[in-house]
């Protein structure tokens, strides 16, 4: 038993199964992250005046990663669209560059990530805030360095200063009496930071993973059947435009915004 | 480029080896044995989440009394803190039974079998498709369904019992229950509900993808069965819905792990006690996204069985369905309707009257919709020699069954009134009229009808009957009296069945006749359970032992399904299928007989009847 159009387009609709297919997949996406964001919006706009952070994201290293994206995109379609034209040695160097861009863009994302597990914000037992990066190597049981600064008010620490002066602060254990990192659990924003990147992230590396299944490993179908194998790489195509496209969303609203 | 010829060689291998037990029953990929599969899983669960209820009634009828026969083993095999050493419910107990009983009848026993199941078996038989378009996806999504309940399952045994905060998990209730236990109830209820949705999701993508691509040649849309018409609109129901809950779900599963505050606002106290959160969180975001899944799916729940319900009429007043096509249109209108509607679960929310007065508005245009499907269906009854059969019982009962649970939700959708009956007992009669005596009965009706064709036998038509007859009275005797205790003010969560307010003097309280109701509910209840009794033997015994059904097509029906061989072999059908007319053409004047399956061909000869001018 065969399924058909499994390959071959449908002639009434133009289209084989799996496109069909991952388009209503996609479709389906488009409401996981729309819930999402609906909810971005509704923390924001819940929140209290000046309690919603700005500046707590680094613009350039997400720009760069908005940019290698963007590339990724261009090569996937250069792939198929070499596939297309029988030349399969440029659909290899395509595909290639667009899992490497996959894997920098991760590589990026871990960076920024990391960086937020590393910085603190410390509540002195006499009201004054610190925040700044923990020296993991200066910081024993007695004292705790950060390589940071002092926040006038809850404003400023909301929303810092573009360049604000970083030093080296060290703080006696015994003067602490909140110290916390900028991890999901520290405010709102963060939550929905992590939240959002997280899911885009496993999207990443799934979409990443299915493509270098099919460049590498299922690589000999192109010989037996390349038809398939072209429909292979543009359904993925397809589901890595749209990895790309929530990236776009997610870079000004979490960054710029 | 020559793809055919390489295309086909795996697909014959396969053919070669007879598959053994697990190839063929357990990862099978046949969209056939995968229905029976979500059948047979989804009629256990409905089983046992109506076991989980029937002991909550005990409780209700009478508060404070060890349960007969299985209160010792609750505390046995649940501890201390679930049931007393006498066997007495505990309030925990309770609690997490009533959140249990709802998330398993809803996503564990209806969804599976209407959508699963039937959805499954049905769908690609009567669109003339070999399979589903993604066999293995398919098999995939039966088993995010089985480890979802697996995990809600297990969920019963570990530490603090399973989830309690209701089959919605409204936070900050969901989040502070047993917040000192990881992982805790509510962890394996958000991780088995991803599962689910998962399962879901796979499932509503091959379904509309098969229904878009495998019909049959000549199947047009407008020739397809209403089956496959509601299955394709519950289809991208649980498409575009689920996605927002598995969202939620996520920011939950932070919630309750992470510690983040998505749904849990600045400065809340328990037992007197600042929490130590982030804060900034919105209970009623949980709210939102919960209900916008929420209320798609009662169409999800409601849809497959109208559809089941429309084939049986069809089939058994052997005249066509009347009004077909307004049929197709309100379907659709409802799928799209569906998606605004949802805030009318949270009118006593604070959100607004302005919100609360938008969706009080769209809610009244969906049940126009619904209205017009149900009298194209009664209408279709006028004038037809009707056929009583065990499935035509079902479908017939379906009918004011339905009409019952639409119309009484029309006070819960003007917000006036809703005020009133808001988390009473009125709510639970209303939706429990929807989805008992009217998915159920389309369930067991879609049982009873489809049975010779899964099975090659036909199913007890006396036993059938009485199952009908006493389902019948039962479901209106347990249902019927809960309006009335709605309506006296009775709260939906009450632990103890309302006593406590009955008997607190200078409090304006219940009456006694009405928390008397209790009982004869709770007998009620027993009834309905003796009630499967009939069901449950004839479904077994008539495996081997039915009588074999006279045909292939032994309710003589137009429509695909019964044009294959019984049981369909892999691949379903002998030859290719082709299609020459509507769905429903019963009764058409100069044939020879009173149906005319949709794949016969036309004659050539000329007719003598009907009407042969057509331009």
């Amino acid at each position: 038993m065969e399924i058909p159009y499994a390959v071959k387009p449908r002639p009434d609709t133009g289209l084989y199964n799996a496109k069909v297919g991952i388009w209503l997949f996609l479709a389906s996406e488009v409401m996981l992250f729309g819930a999402l964001f609906c909810s971005y919006i509704l923390l924001r706009v819940n929140a209290p005046d000046g309690m919603w952070p700005h500046h707590w994201l680094n613009i350039p290293l997400g720009m760069t990663n908005t940019l290698v994206l963007i590339a990724s995109s261009v090569t996937v379609v250069l792939s198929w669209a070499s596939l297309k034209m029988g030349n399969f040695k440029q659909y290899k160097l395509c595909q290639g560059i667009t899992i490497l861009c996959a894997l920098t863009f991760l590589g990026i994302k871990s960076f920024e990530y990391r960086d937020k597990f590393v910085h603190y914000n410390v509540v002195l037992k006499d009201g004054r805030v610190a925040d700044g990066h923990l020296q993991k190597a200066e910081t024993n049981d007695k004292t705790v360095v950060l390589e940071g600064w002092w926040p006038k008010d809850q404003a400023q620490l909301m929303n810092p200063p573009l360049g604000h002066e970083e030093v080296k602060i060290e703080i006696p254990r015994d003067q602490i009496k909140t110290m916390e990192n900028y991890g999901p659990w520290h405010h709102t924003y963060l939550a929905i930071y992590f939240t959002l990147t997280g899911l885009h992230a496993l999207h990443v590396i799934a979409g990443a993973i299915v493509i270098f299944a099919i460049w590498g490993p299922l690589a000999k179908v192109w010989e037996q059947d390349p038809e398939r194998y072209i429909n292979r790489v543009e359904v993925s195509g397809l589901f890595w435009h749209f990895v790309d496209l929530v990236w776009i969303f997610l870079f000004p609203v979490l960054y710029l915004l | 480029m020559q793809p055919t010829s390489h295309a086909d060689a795996p697909v014959q291998e396969s053919h070669h080896a007879e598959p053994g037990f697990w190839q063929k029953y357990i990862f099978s990929t046949d969209h056939k044995v995968i229905g029976v599969q979500y059948g047979i899983t989804g009629l256990m669960f409905l089983f046992f989440g109506f076991c989980l209820m029937t002991i909550m009634r005990w409780q209700l009828a009478y508060p404070g009394h060890p349960i007969p026969i299985i209160g010792h083993l609750l505390y046995r095999v649940l501890g201390e803190g679930m049931a007393t050493k006498e066997g007495v419910m505990m309030p925990d107990l309770y609690n997490s039974f009533g959140a249990m009983h709802g998330t398993i009848m809803v996503f564990l026993a209806i969804v599976p079998l209407a959508f699963g199941a039937f959805g499954n078996f049905v769908t690609p038989l009567q669109i003339g498709a070999p399979d589903m378009t993604f066999p293995r996806l398919n098999m995939v999504s039966y088993q995010f369904y089985f480890m979802g309940g697996v995990l809600m399952l297990s969920s019963f045994f570990i530490p603090g019992g399973a989830a309690k905060s209701g089959w919605t998990s409204y936070s900050p209730l969901a989040t502070l229950t047993d917040p000192s236990l990881h992982p805790n109830g509510q962890t394996f209820w958000i991780i088995g509900m991803v599962c689910l949705i998962s399962s879901s999701l796979l499932g509503a993508v091959n379904f509309i993808t098969t229904i878009i691509q495998l019909r049959a040649k000549g199947l047009s849309w407008m020739r397809l069965p209403f089956f496959v018409w509601a299955q394709l609109v519950t289809g991208f129901l649980l498409l575009l819905a689920f996605p927002p809950l598995e969202a939620a779900a996520v920011m939950q599963l932070m919630d309750n792990v992470l510690h983040t505050s998505f749904f849990l606002p600045t400065g809340l106290v328990v037992s007197g006690q600042m929490l130590h959160l982030s804060g900034g969180g919105s209970p009623l975001l949980w709210q939102h996204l919960f209900w916008f899944l929420g209320h798609p799916e009662v169409y999800v729940l409601i849809l497959p069985a109208m559809g089941i319900v429309t084939e049986i009429i069809a089939n058994n007043t052997r005249k066509p369905i009347w009004g077909y096509r307004s049929m197709v249109y309100a379907v659709m209108v409802i799928g799209f309707l569906s998606f605004i509607v949802w805030a009318h679960h949270m009118y006593l929310t604070g959100m607004g009257t302005r919100i609360a007065t938008f969706f009080q508005t769209t809610t009244m245009m969906i049940s126009i919709p619904s209205v017009i499907i149900l009298t194209a269906l009664f209408i279709s009854l006028w004038g037809a020699s009707i056929r009583i059969n065990t499935p035509m019982l079902f479908a017939l009962g379906f009918l004011p069954m339905f009409g019952i649970g639409g119309l009484t939700g029309l006070p819960l959708g003007f917000n006036a009134s809703d005020i009133a009956l808001h988390d009473t007992y009125y709510v639970i009669a209303h939706f429990h009229y929807v989805v008992a005596p009217g998915t159920i009965f389309g369930l067991f009706a879609g049982i009873y009808y489809w049975y010779p064709k899964i099975t090659g036998r036909m199913m007890n038509e006396f036993w059938g009957k009485v199952h009908f007859g006493l389902s019948f009275i039962f479901m209106n005797l347990v249902f019927m009296p809960m309006f009335i205790q709605g309506m006296a003010g009775m709260s939906r969560r009450l632990y103890d069945g309302g006593v406590r307010y009955m008997a607190t003097p200078d409090v304006v309280g219940l009456s006694p006749s009405v928390v008397g109701l209790n009982v004869n509910i709770t007998h009620a209840v027993w009834g309905l359970g003796l009630a499967q009794i009939p069901f449950i033997i004839n479904f077994f015994w008539s495996i081997k032992r039915g009588r074999k059904a006279a045909s292939d097509n032994p309710w003589e029906a137009t429509t695909l399904e019964w044009q294959t061989p019984t049981p369909p072999p892999h691949g379903n059908f002998d030859k290719p299928v082709e299609v020459f007319r509507g769905p429903y053409e019963y009764s058409v004047p100069g044939k020879s007989r009173d149906f005319t399956p949709q794949n016969e061909p036309e004659r050539t000869e000329p007719l003598t009847h009907g009407n042969p001018v057509r331009s």
